[in-house]
């Protein structure tokens, strides 16, 4: 029984492998992720340490670049590099932590929805629907107002505004399952319904959410860098791409590339995500694709 | 049959305001640290703080609470920013029309230029200008306003620097001008040069706004199109005579308009939401960028005033939506 509900995946992987949207946007992830975790080995610099006879040095194949300095440094003299290293910390912490927690709230309460139905399935849809009612902005415009600026209140607003989407999309494809023959058989061997949810239905829907959970966390990314761009994120010491890009509008006129760096690191890791989740897609979900 | 359903989005809207009121109400209690503690002077004697607790209701029950304060909503009284010292009323209504205009300019530029690519890749279908289409039309969907805006911001103002990347006008110009609407104003008393002064401001946001609208749209219309066009009454019209394009725009359009509609609808309440950021970046002088500066100052009445603002907004664009629909939809028309 079980191998049967399972059977699709064996070859999984190597599909994926040969999606090249994947692949590469996997690739730079997994770049960014080794960036964030060995950011003290790999920076050349402190990101935070100042000097300011070295402030707004251009990058190294401008003219009036200094050596050590790859990337240039900004207005108060910090190493660009160094702190676009360090950045990815944040931007990586808030993607695995919001996206995952977005996605195990609103896998659940969608998994409920659609095997259970009924009252079950009333009540958390009547929920999303009233959730969905309420544009992202406004909410995270309360949510922040409420909750202080800081990293956890980055976290928790991405989750109290995300998890709807994996809610609705887990809902929709888990009762398509529960309709299947496999799950009638698995009920007519006579077992639990918890069992029949999490070893059975489960993998089945883990596909989608899968492609749910990559896109998502590029959403996180993005809504982390306009948090801190705002200065509603972490604070001000640490370095982020969202608060690079702030010190970067500041300087524009002078310093361009102060700008320019945090922005192609935040739009690649973004377009990352993106093409990891439309690849993953493309080979997981036969049902998704166009 | 179609009144029906507009007293249907009526109640609703109703319903979905009031939602909004109670979530506002009870966030806004339940934000650490007391909010009249915030706007009290510091060496306030105890009798002025019961005073002002007295003012705002605060010593109630809460259900009595909500309801002193929905009483003062409905009479316009929403208070007085404590970051501006200003009515909260007068500082929203004055801040509106610059969002709207530049929203509504944003939704133009999608809804052309969403169209215009439409078209197009339906024409070019199966050769390899399709392709390019559908491939930059994917890379737009992928970047949000937020990258778009900054992106503008570098090339068009500072690298090749042909804008202005900030504010809604020149702050030396002599505006004259009776309203807030400055672009309509203009407009319509014929200012044309004022036009062309404030569309260089408005152009770099709008177009940051509208470029991940125009690429739904666009991907959405297309669809529909594409699936029109292997219709039988387009081949009657290919039989006619007619030329591609007319057959496209005239006869496919029609098929593709209702469709396009709701979502447009949907997809510009997120667009009005990205103005918050997009204001920001460009510091143009809406509700959005003010929102921010209301978060950041922990400004509570300024706070509920502009979330209010931007509730009853997007009920009015749905609102607005569904009526459209009706109007286009026959079945509902005539039923």
């Amino acid at each position: 029984m079980a191998d049967l509900a399972q059977a699709p995946l064996p070859g999984t992987f190597s599909r994926i492998l040969r999606e090249p949207r994947a692949v590469a946007g996997g690739a730079f992830i997994l770049f960014v992720i080794f960036c964030a975790v060995f950011a003290p080995l790999i920076a050349p610099h402190d990101p935070l340490e100042q000097d300011l006879l070295l402030e707004k040095i251009p990058p190294a194949w401008q003219k009036g670049s200094e050596a050590g300095y790859l990337l240039g440094t900004d207005g108060l003299g910090r190493d660009l590099l160094s702190r676009l290293i360090h950045g990815a910390q944040v931007s990586m912490i808030v993607a695995f932590v919001a996206g995952t927690l977005a996605c195990l709230l609103g896998t659940i309460l969608g998994l409920l929805a659609g095997f259970f139905g009924g009252w079950v399935d009333a009540v958390i849809s009547r929920l999303v629907d009233i959730w969905m009612s309420f544009p992202p902005v406004l909410l995270s415009i309360l949510l922040v107002a409420v909750l202080g600026s800081g990293l956890h209140s980055v976290i928790v607003a991405i989750v109290v505004i995300d998890w709807t989407r994996f809610c609705r999309v887990v809902r929709t494809e888990t009762m398509a399952q529960t309709k299947l023959e496999y799950v009638d058989s698995a009920v007519t061997l006579g077992m639990p319904r918890a069992r029949i949810l999490i070893r059975e239905i489960l993998p089945n829907v883990l596909p989608v959410i899968l492609v749910l959970l990559s896109l998502e966390m590029g959403i996180a990314v993005i809504v982390e860098a306009i948090l801190s761009f705002v200065g509603l994120s972490v604070s001000t010491d640490t370095p982020t791409w969202g608060g690079m890009i702030a010190e970067g509008r500041e300087v524009i006129y002078h310093a361009w590339w102060v700008l320019v760096f945090p922005l192609i690191a935040l739009f690649l890791t973004v377009l990352a995500f993106n093409q990891l989740g439309d690849g993953l897609r493309n080979a997981l979900d036969p049902a998704l694709r166009r | 049959m179609w009144y029906r359903i507009l007293l249907n989005r009526l109640i609703l809207a109703a319903v979905t305001l009031l939602g909004v009121a109670v979530v506002v109400f009870v966030l806004v209690r339940v934000v650490p640290g007391d909010p009249v503690a915030m706007m009290i002077a510091p060496g306030a004697s105890e009798a002025d703080i019961a005073a002002l607790r007295a003012r705002y209701g605060l010593d109630l029950p809460v259900p009595q609470q909500f309801m002193v304060w929905i009483k003062g909503i409905l009479a316009g009284d929403f208070g007085t920013s404590f970051s501006l010292r200003q009515g909260v009323v007068g500082l929203v209504l004055g801040r509106i029309p610059a969002t709207l205009e530049l929203a509504g300019l944003a939704l133009a530029i999608a809804t052309a230029l969403g169209t215009s690519i439409a078209v197009a890749a339906t024409l070019a279908r199966g050769r390899w200008l399709e392709a390019l289409i559908d491939n930059v039309n994917g890379l737009v969907l992928a970047v949000p306003d937020f990258i778009w805006a900054l992106v503008f911001v570098l090339v068009l103002g500072v690298l090749w620097p042909v804008l202005p990347i900030s504010g809604r006008v020149d702050p030396r110009l002599n505006l004259d001008l009776a309203t807030n609407f400055y672009l309509l104003e203009a407009l319509l008393t014929g200012k044309i040069k004022l036009v062309g002064h404030l569309i260089t401001h408005m152009i770099m946001p709008a177009m940051a706004l509208a470029l991940p609208l125009a690429a739904i749209i666009a991907r959405v219309m297309k669809g529909t199109l594409q699936e029109a066009m292997v219709q039988d009454y387009i081949l009657l019209a290919r039989i006619k005579g007619f030329s591609r394009l007319r057959i496209v725009l005239q006869e496919a359009m029609r098929n593709a308009l209702v469709p396009v509609l709701s979502l447009t609808g949907v997809q510009f309440t997120f667009l009005v939401g990205g103005t918050v950021i997009v204001e920001r970046i460009f510091s143009y002088p809406g509700i959005g960028n003010m929102a921010i500066d209301a978060v950041i100052n922990r400004d509570l009445p300024l706070i509920q005033g502009l979330v209010l603002a931007f509730a009853v907004l997007f009920i009015l664009i749905n609102l607005a939506v569904d009526l459209i629909t009706i109007v286009l939809n026959p079945r509902l028309r005539h039923g």
